[in-house]
């Protein structure tokens, strides 16, 4: 089943006219996913990869069954392509989108809270590499081959250092489930605690690696929700001892500013909650490895 | 992005904020004018992008225009040292001169983006004056947090309610809703990341005032407000920063010796953790970006060799919208323009490693590879010049 692209995801990208958006949609179809429209303004009733492009994206929706929505969309654009998402009915939009203004996405949050539960979008990044179930499909820029199909869940903020984390567990044997890239921004549409959430209630995933990063509070909020209601396994690395306080390390989110925020912290509150965490980045997929052989001897 | 003090107040004021009558100087003779102008006594205040200005000497009451001459003439080009600055300080290039208030009671107010929330929070504190982290550390009972809803904004009655829980009375209720809201909206519709004043005095006279102003942007949004793009000044920015930033990279001085040019926040993070752990300092964080072309790589090279502490070069490149092909063909270019005289490791994984792999095989250059993150950290720790063992 993985979480949030499987086989039978029928994907819009909004901008897949641009360089960039066509690009990764080529290699999204070519790795099975199924890429059903695109929509651009003002390029509607045309075609791009033998697929059709719509105006709106209520259109695209309405004629092709779409679920699901990955946003090539400019900067200062891409709040506005999020709520129309939001609009025509997608379950599930996913924005790559770098250097959205901070207030675009208080906006966008705000403006989904008018969806009841059962029908709001769930939105992932921006600024993030994507999200990736191996074999089944992606949304995103990842490089695709370096992920092995298999039972283990990721979720972190960098998307390079997700793709080193699936790197060495492939060297390792150790497969995924899913990988969701949340992004690096200091407002994101899903945090830490919400794909947790899904991966505990995924019956194709065994255990979870979270990879977090100095700056916010996500990870203590994912510490608390793992102490308090996981059941399986969870492996962590904390990006950024190193980082000195008020200087912003290239992600936007990425600065100390508050109590609780640099990376030795957050290690001790994910220990705190019963997490494994690895002690430096090259030990990512042996620490995945350990924690599925203790989930075997228990 | 920050501006001046001067330039915020210049801002606030314009959204409604009480401030004291002052001018901009940039001579001594500048400075004893506008002293004239405003009045004595008055205060000259040294105009860096920094905190704790008074404690390194930056701000001064001064009784008479001599006094003004000589100070002004004192702080102009020097280098002050606060302890926001690090050690290479900021250069005092302007000044501003203002009325001196007699002052009652300071208050401290600031708005902030609160992650948790994700809304624009109001921090405030009767007991002003002192910096928001001692004030959190040494009297965190005082501290007022109020969010506000983006769909309705700051609404009076949460504004009066915090005048009310700071104490204020009277004529101050009104003055302080004034302030509260004037800060709100400029930070909303300027697209402002921090505002902050402190102190917001109470004057003998129990009127409102905002005696220091700081405010900082969020560069994602200076596309549409080029009213405050245009308050930039480069010469409070680190030049490499600064430099790094126009090439589309994003770069951060550190104190090490061992230069990073990797792709990814989180993996350049990673890679200087794990510098730290192979025993040795990171120079500098620095991100390539996505899509990097040989020319960036070699921008990248240029940039971290600015840095005359820099003894190695370690790049390590995990390629998704990258590729290792044209990072490669960057190192080897890097080799030819830049006349590298120093060890470059070089880890690549990711989108078309086999090509960027040939690549550096068959150039004549002495790179020493790594095929992991770990390999990577310690080839480049053992590349270090030695220091001749002191016996």
């Amino acid at each position: 089943m993985a979480i949030l692209i499987t086989e039978e995801t029928r994907v819009v990208v909004q901008g897949m006219t641009g360089r960039i958006g066509q690009f990764h949609t080529q290699e999204m179809i070519e790795a099975g996913t199924k890429v059903v429209a695109g929509v651009t303004p003002g390029k509607g009733g045309t075609s791009v990869l033998n697929r059709p492009q719509f105006d709106t994206m209520r259109e695209a929706v309405e004629a092709t069954g779409a679920d699901a929505s990955l946003l090539f969309v400019p900067p200062p654009m891409a709040a506005d392509a999020m709520m129309e998402a939001a609009e025509a009915g997608i379950r599930t939009a996913v924005c790559v989108t770098d250097g959205l203004p901070a207030q675009d996405m208080m906006k966008v949050k705000r403006f989904l809270r008018r969806y009841p539960r059962e029908k709001k979008m769930r939105l992932i990044g921006p600024n993030c590499a994507g999200i990736i179930s191996p074999g089944k499909g992606f949304m995103g820029i990842m490089p695709p081959h370096i992920y092995t199909p298999g039972r283990v869940g990721i979720v972190g903020r960098s998307g390079t250092l997700g793709y080193e984390a699936a790197s060495q567990m492939s060297a390792l044997g150790i497969g995924v489930s899913s990988s969701i890239g949340i992004g690096g921004d200091p407002i994101n549409g899903s945090s830490f605690r919400d794909i947790l959430k899904l991966f505990e209630n995924d019956p194709e995933t065994d255990a979870v690696i979270m990879i977090g990063e100095i700056g916010g509070p996500q990870e203590a909020e994912a510490a608390a929700y793992v102490r308090d209601h996981m059941s399986k396994p969870v492996a962590a690395y904390v990006a950024g001892l190193s980082a000195p306080k008020g200087r912003k390390m290239g992600h936007a989110g990425a600065i100390i500013s508050a109590f609780g925020e640099s990376a030795q912290e957050k290690v001790e509150i994910l220990q705190e909650a019963g997490i494994t965490v690895a002690p430096n980045p090259s030990l990512m997929g042996e620490t995945v490895a350990r924690i599925l052989d203790m989930k075997e001897a228990a | 992005m920050d501006i001046h003090e001067h330039q915020a107040k210049d801002i606030l004021a314009q959204f409604g904020v009480p401030v004291p009558k002052g001018g901009l100087a940039f001579s001594p003779e500048q400075a004893a004018h506008r002293a004239r102008e405003i009045g004595l006594p008055c205060v000259v205040k040294a105009q860096i992008h920094s905190g704790g200005r008074g404690e390194a000497g930056g701000v001064k009451l001064c009784k008479t225009e001599a006094e003004v001459r000589d100070y002004a003439a004192d702080l102009l080009g020097r280098t002050l040292v606060t302890k926001q600055t690090g050690a290479s300080g900021k250069t005092v290039h302007r000044l501003w001169v203002e009325d001196a208030t007699d002052i009652a009671q300071e208050i401290y107010l600031g708005f902030v983006l609160d992650r948790k929330s994700e809304r624009i929070m109001i921090v405030a504190s009767g007991h002003g004056g002192m910096e928001i982290e001692d004030l959190a550390h040494e009297d965190p009972d005082s501290l007022v947090r109020m969010v506000i809803d983006p769909a309705t904004g700051l609404v009076e009655f949460q504004a009066r309610e915090l005048a009310f829980r700071l104490g204020l009375k009277g004529k101050q209720i009104g003055q302080m809703v004034t302030t509260l809201r004037a800060c709100y909206r400029a930070y909303r519709d300027l697209d402002a990341m921090m505002v902050e004043i402190n102190p917001l005095a109470i004057t003998g006279e129990g009127d409102l005032v905002a005696l220091d102003a700081k405010m900082s942007f969020d560069t994602n949004a200076l596309f549409r407000r080029p009213q405050v793009a245009a308050l930039r000044d480069p010469a409070q920015e680190d030049a490499r920063e600064a430099m790094a930033a126009d090439h589309g990279l994003a770069y951060v001085g550190l104190d090490g010796d061992i230069g990073c040019i990797i792709n990814g926040a989180g993996l350049a993070m990673a890679t200087m953790d794990m510098i730290k752990l192979a025993g040795g300092e990171p120079a500098n964080f620095l991100d390539i970006g996505g899509g990097a072309s040989p020319d960036r790589v070699v921008t990248a090279f240029r940039t971290v060799l600015t840095d005359p502490n820099v003894s190695v070069i370690l790049v390590n490149i995990f390629a998704g919208i990258n590729r290792c092909d044209w990072i490669a063909k960057g190192v080897v270019q890097a080799y030819k323009e830049v006349g590298l005289t120093i060890p470059v490791v070089v880890r690549l994984s990711g989108t078309n490693v086999t090509e960027g792999r040939a690549i550096l095989d068959q150039a004549d250059v002495p790179i020493i590879t790594a095929g992991t993150l770990a390999e990577a950290a310690e080839a480049a720790v053992a590349a270090r010049p030695q220091p001749v063992a002191a016996e």
